[in-house]
């Protein structure tokens, strides 16, 4: 008896005010979405909307069944869930039926179920129970290949189903990384990627590499060389370059200006390495591979883009990235989104009376689109309450998980918000054309049940052991 | 307990600022920019216009002239289109892709957002086939209108066409959008807004698939359309289609007026064409193939801009000037010794016996003696000068309508060319010019010009004793009937009713007088006709020209035939003038006439020319 009051008063109420406030919106959102006059009940389980409610009950009794369990459980059991969670990844692939291009759904009569959904909590609970170790270090080779296989296992079997979206968010735990300690740079890199993979893909491979250069520069300034040196390696490296055009115009060889620059830079970086070696500066050499690398990872980027990607990908990439526009191809969800959002002005059509919405132009307006009838009918007042609330479940969420004295408690919390995170960057990005479309819910707003219990899942095991937060580690 | 706590604020960052991002990318969606506003708009509501149906035009018997036929015109909205199966498309409206491709991209300069037309004027089959497969091809969608039939292929100068509005007609009225039709020229242009009424809106909401949902609003922005009215025209389309056959091979023109009341009964302008060839997708390929046509100009309606100079129908109103000035009486005789000599000018007159008083100088047609009269009018002692006399002179024409716009209701009348006295002083080069200068005007020539609808005019004054009511085609409006209070308002003339009668009795005497009389081919049994012909001096060949009106006591029709290079006024115009006054009169041409009928019939002006000209 104690202990259960205790457990209710321990619980994070905030946090569960805004599950709810989120969930009760994206059930009125859903109704909206699908509205149709013959149906006009809320409670209609023939819709949509009825089925929505059904699911939130199962929800609301998953989530009490988590908030009993005893919460040494989901450490105790973490990895166990991953396998489980693996094995179901590998039997949907065999046994699972395709929607919408990806085979990523078990059917059980009229009920689907989603496997990859549910991944996204097990390898949550596997990273943390890894990552909390006792004298975890994170940068050691062994540490760093165990954590990629945790996240890479789900990934890879999920990218399998063709279900990219759901593979991609877990590129996201690099955050949680982060928090425990990965490298800055690391971050930082990841970051320069993104920027090089748009940079090529708008401009070029050349503008890229001088990118590069121009931060090899600043990087080696940061390390302590001489501006009067990096300035005679420039001179070296614009001289060769320089030559090598030249050449180029004369022979007709036709190389491009990338691989010029390249080739300048590779005969460039042999005296460069000599000078390093002679002057024992470590750091120097680093830059240099980062160079290396960098350039490879650009010509990687423009390759695998024009020759790997299929051109339905190519096509989406570069509509988001306003290369070409095509509003009645692949940017045609998108426009329509845009419209749908754009049209609900400051405050919105109200209730029920978006068109947009509700005479099917927006297209899959209940699951992934969701956030189009939030923005027409409620406008941009609407719109931002959502994501002031999504928000502030997330930053509360990072609040709860620095007050945790167990670090695996500390570590999944983090985890947590990170998953909710990326599906509203990329499923609301995505609706306002700053994404690129690629499927993944809005975290308690889509319909569908799976991925709400999967998200109910996530937040109440986190709730759970925030409500133990002081009894671990006495 | 760990090094890393305040990484919190940095992944905390990370999440506000991309939140940010997206409140700030909102703002500018929702509230910044209204481009979405307005594609919303357009990609769920449709708005068809209602079409007002035009109204009908009869004539003066409730004889119909002008109906409407249905229409299918198939629209686009660019925005909704998506990928269909051209194909299929390209069948059911018989296109090639290309075709559609570059229609298309014509519909999308016009606007993304608006609908506009993709193809004109379906045909009733294929529009019935494409209505079927329609929910196919979002984005296009079918507008009915109507277009003009005529059941007689006649009068195409006085009914007009209508075409499609351009960038001047919409700047001017906003009441038309691209697409609208409006009349372009005749009644369908003077009547315009009776005739177009006004048209309707219904919007619509339509979903994604271009499917109709429901009323916008339910219907507040909807609008009625307002059928046009319908308009009975003056015309008697039997009697204009007798005199367009008598006309045909032959360039001219022909005006026939109700003296009583100013209706006109005929108009025409030959060669005509068929009112149909302005109908429908052939119509401006058939407008370029008239419009080209230099040598007979059918588009070109010479009853009411043309202007000709009248020749001796002319000396008619010198004479009823005479006689109002007190120049000469009924019974006064002037010789004619085979012309009129001044001091070394000549002016040749044919061989008729001398002298003649008033009526024989009608029946003979003297030069002569319009050329003393006229001088007399103009330098009558009492006005001081010649340019006075000439001034008063000119009141007295102008009374008869001409040198002004008679003010029809049909467009583009012309006035013609009456000069002022200060016209003479300079092309004399003085102010004290002669009336010798201007002879040439006592017989019709010279500085005058006239259409053939104000010589109608003039002989309806003359039928009338005095006064004329202004020519016009439409005899009423709509169910109350209405016409332009202006139409009812006598306009006299300066000459008194007293002084027609010797003059009508000069008229006579040109179709009764016997041997001589050059109007005789315009008799009718039972039926006293006046006439007064007149041959035009011309470059080439002369124009023939003939005046009357019938009968002499009770005038029911004034009307004037002028033929192009007609050579006499005898020859081709009195006749023909003869034929129409029967037909309207007795309904039918009396056996003994049926030769000279055939012969008009059959006369050809425009080959045989030609002929000559190649000679
Ligand atoms: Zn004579």
């Amino acid at each position: 008896m104690n202990r259960r009051v205790s457990l209710i008063k321990n619980l994070d109420w905030i946090t569960i005010l805004l599950y709810a406030i989120l969930v009760f919106l994206g059930w009125i959102n859903i109704y909206a979405a699908v509205y149709n006059e013959d149906h006009q009940s809320i409670l209609d389980a023939t819709q949509r909307y009825g089925k929505q409610l059904i699911w939130i009950g199962a929800a609301i009794f998953i989530a009490i069944i988590i908030l009993t369990i005893e919460s040494k459980f989901y450490s105790a059991f973490a990895y166990p869930t991953l396998i489980v969670m693996i094995l179901l990844l590998l039997a949907v692939l065999v046994f699972g039926v395709k929607v919408n291009g990806a085979r990523s759904w078990f059917q059980l009569g009229s009920i689907r179920f989603q496997p990859a959904e549910f991944a996204k909590f097990a390898t949550n609970l596997a990273i943390a129970r890894y990552l909390s170790q006792y004298n975890f270090k994170i940068h050691k080779i062994k540490s760093l290949f165990i954590t990629g296989l945790i996240l890479f296992t789900p990934a890879v079997l999920i990218l399998m189903q063709n279900d990219t979206g759901s593979a991609l968010v877990y590129s996201v735990f690099i955050l949680v990384l982060y928090r425990e300690g990965l490298s800055g740079f690391v971050l930082l890199l990841a970051l320069l990627a993104a920027i090089f993979f748009v940079f090529t893909l708008i401009y070029s491979s050349f503008t890229v590499a001088i990118l590069i250069v121009i931060i090899a520069a600043i990087s080696l300034k940061m390390i302590g060389i001489q501006i009067k040196q990096i300035a005679i390696a420039f001179a070296l490296l614009a001289g060769s370059f320089g030559t090598l055009w030249l050449i180029n115009k004369g022979t007709g060889l036709q190389l491009g200006n990338f691989s010029l620059l390249v080739i300048s830079i590779l005969l460039n970086g042999i005296p460069f390495l000599v000078y390093i070696y002679r002057n024992k500066i470590k750091n120097a050499a680093l830059v240099l591979l980062l160079v290396i690398g960098s350039l490879l990872y650009t010509f990687s980027v423009s390759y695998i883009f024009e020759q790997v990607l299929e051109p339905h990908q190519q096509q989406r990439i570069n509509e988001l990235l306003g290369i070409q526009s095509d509003p009645y191809g692949a940017g045609y969800n998108v426009n329509q989104s845009k419209i749908a959002i754009g049209s609900g002005g400051f405050n919105g059509k109200g209730f029920l009376n978006g068109t947009q919405t509700k005479f099917n132009f927006v297209p899959e307006q209940s699951t992934d689109f969701i956030f189009c009838t939030v923005g027409e009918e409620w406008g941009f007042l609407g719109s931002a309450l959502v994501l002031i609330l999504h928000l502030s479940l997330i930053l509360r969420l990072i609040f709860l998980s620095e007050r945790q004295r167990s670090s695996f408690s500390r570590i999944y919390g983090y985890g947590v918000a990170a998953i909710l995170f990326f599906h509203i960057a990329v499923n609301v990005g995505m609706t306002i054309g700053l994404a690129p479309v690629i499927g993944i819910p809005l975290p308690f707003f889509s319909y569908g049940g799976s991925s709400l219990w999967s998200f109910t899942i996530l937040l109440f095991i986190f709730l759970r052991l925030d409500a133990n937060r002081l009894e671990l580690l006495r | 307990m760990n090094n890393y706590s305040n990484r919190r604020f940095t992944i905390g960052g990370i999440f506000a600022f991309v939140i940010l991002i997206f409140l700030i990318r909102l703002f500018n969606l929702q509230i910044v920019n209204d481009e979405y506003k307005l594609s919303a708009e357009s990609n769920s509501q449709r708005r068809v216009t209602q079409y007002a149906a035009r109204g009908l035009i009869y004539d003066r018997n409730g004889d119909l002239l002008v109906y409407n036929q249905a229409a299918y015109d198939l629209m686009i909205i660019p925005r909704q289109v998506k990928t269909f199966d051209t194909l299929d498309f390209c069948n059911l409206i018989g296109i090639n892709k290309e075709d559609v491709i570059h229609r298309i991209k014509k519909a999308k300069k016009h606007s993304r957002y608006r609908s506009s037309i993709f193809i004109k004027q379906l045909s009733s089959e294929c529009y019935a086939v494409l209505q079927e497969k329609l929910y196919k091809f979002p984005g296009f969608f079918v507008q009915t209108r109507t277009l003009r039939k005529y059941p007689h292929h006649n009068a195409a100068h006085t009914l007009g066409y209508l075409g499609e509005v351009n960038d001047r007609h919409i700047e001017k009225d906003k009441y038309y959008t691209q697409g609208d039709y409006i009349g372009k020229s005749g009644l369908e242009s003077t009547y315009e807004e009776v005739l177009r009424g006004v048209k309707g809106l219904k919007v619509y909401w339509v979903d994604v698939y271009n499917r109709i949902k429901g009323s916008f609003h339910n219907g507040d922005l909807d609008k009625n359309a307002i059928e046009g009215q319908d308009i009975t025209t003056t015309l008697d389309i039997k009697l204009q289609e007798y005199a367009e056959e008598l006309m045909q091979n032959k360039k001219g023109s022909i005006v026939a007026i109700d003296p009583k009341t100013g209706e006109i009964l005929v108009k025409l302008s030959s060669p005509s064409y068929d009112p149909e060839m302005f109908v429908g997708r052939a119509m401006s390929k058939n407008y370029r193939e008239l419009a080209n046509n230099d040598s007979l100009r059918p588009l070109f309606d010479r009853s009411m801009i043309a202007t000709y100079p009248p020749g001796s129908i002319f000396k008619l109103i010198n004479a009823l000037i005479g006689l109002q000035e007190g120049i000469i009486t009924p019974n006064t005789r002037i010789k004619c010794h085979d012309g009129y000599h001044a001091g070394r000018f000549t002016m040749g007159c044919h061989h008729h016996k001398s002298p003649l008083d008033l009526k024989e100088s009608i029946q003979h047609s003297c030069n002569a003696y319009y050329a003393q009269t006229f001088r007399e009018i103009l330098d009558a002692p009492r006005f001081g000068s010649t340019s006075n006399g000439y001034t008063n002179w000119k009141k007295h024409v102008n009374s008869f309508g001409f040198g002004t716009k008679l003010g029809t209701d049909l467009p583009s009348e012309l006035t013609g060319f009456i000069p002022q006295a200060t016209y003479h002083a300079k092309r004399n080069k003085t102010k004290n010019w002669k009336s010798l200068n201007i002879v040439s005007m006592a017989i019709g020539q010279g500085e005058l010009s006239i259409t053939p609808l104000q010589m109608a005019n003039m002989v309806s004054c003359i039928a009338n004793r005095g006064y004329y009511y202004t020519p016009h085609i439409v005899k009423s409006i709509g169910s109350d009937g209405k016409i332009d209070s202006k139409f009812l308002i006598k306009n006299q003339t300066t000459i008194e009713p007293k002084y027609f009668e010797p003059v009508i009795e000069g008229m006579d005497l040109v179709v009764h007088g016997g041997e001589g009389s050059t109007g005789r081919s315009s008799a009718i049994k039972d039926i006293r006709v006046c006439g007064k012909t007149g041959t035009v001096q011309n470059p080439g060949i002369d124009h023939s020209v003939y005046v009357a009106f019938a009968p002499k006591d009770d005038p029911k029709i004034a009307l004037v035939v002028y033929v192009e290079n007609g050579v006499w006024g005898s020859r081709y115009a009195a006749p023909i003038s003869g034929l129409i006054i029967e037909k309207y009169l007795k309904g039918e041409i009396s056996e003994n006439k049926k030769y000279l009928e055939k012969r008009m019939l059959e006369a050809d002006l425009i080959n045989t020319k030609e002929d000559k000209q190649d000679e």
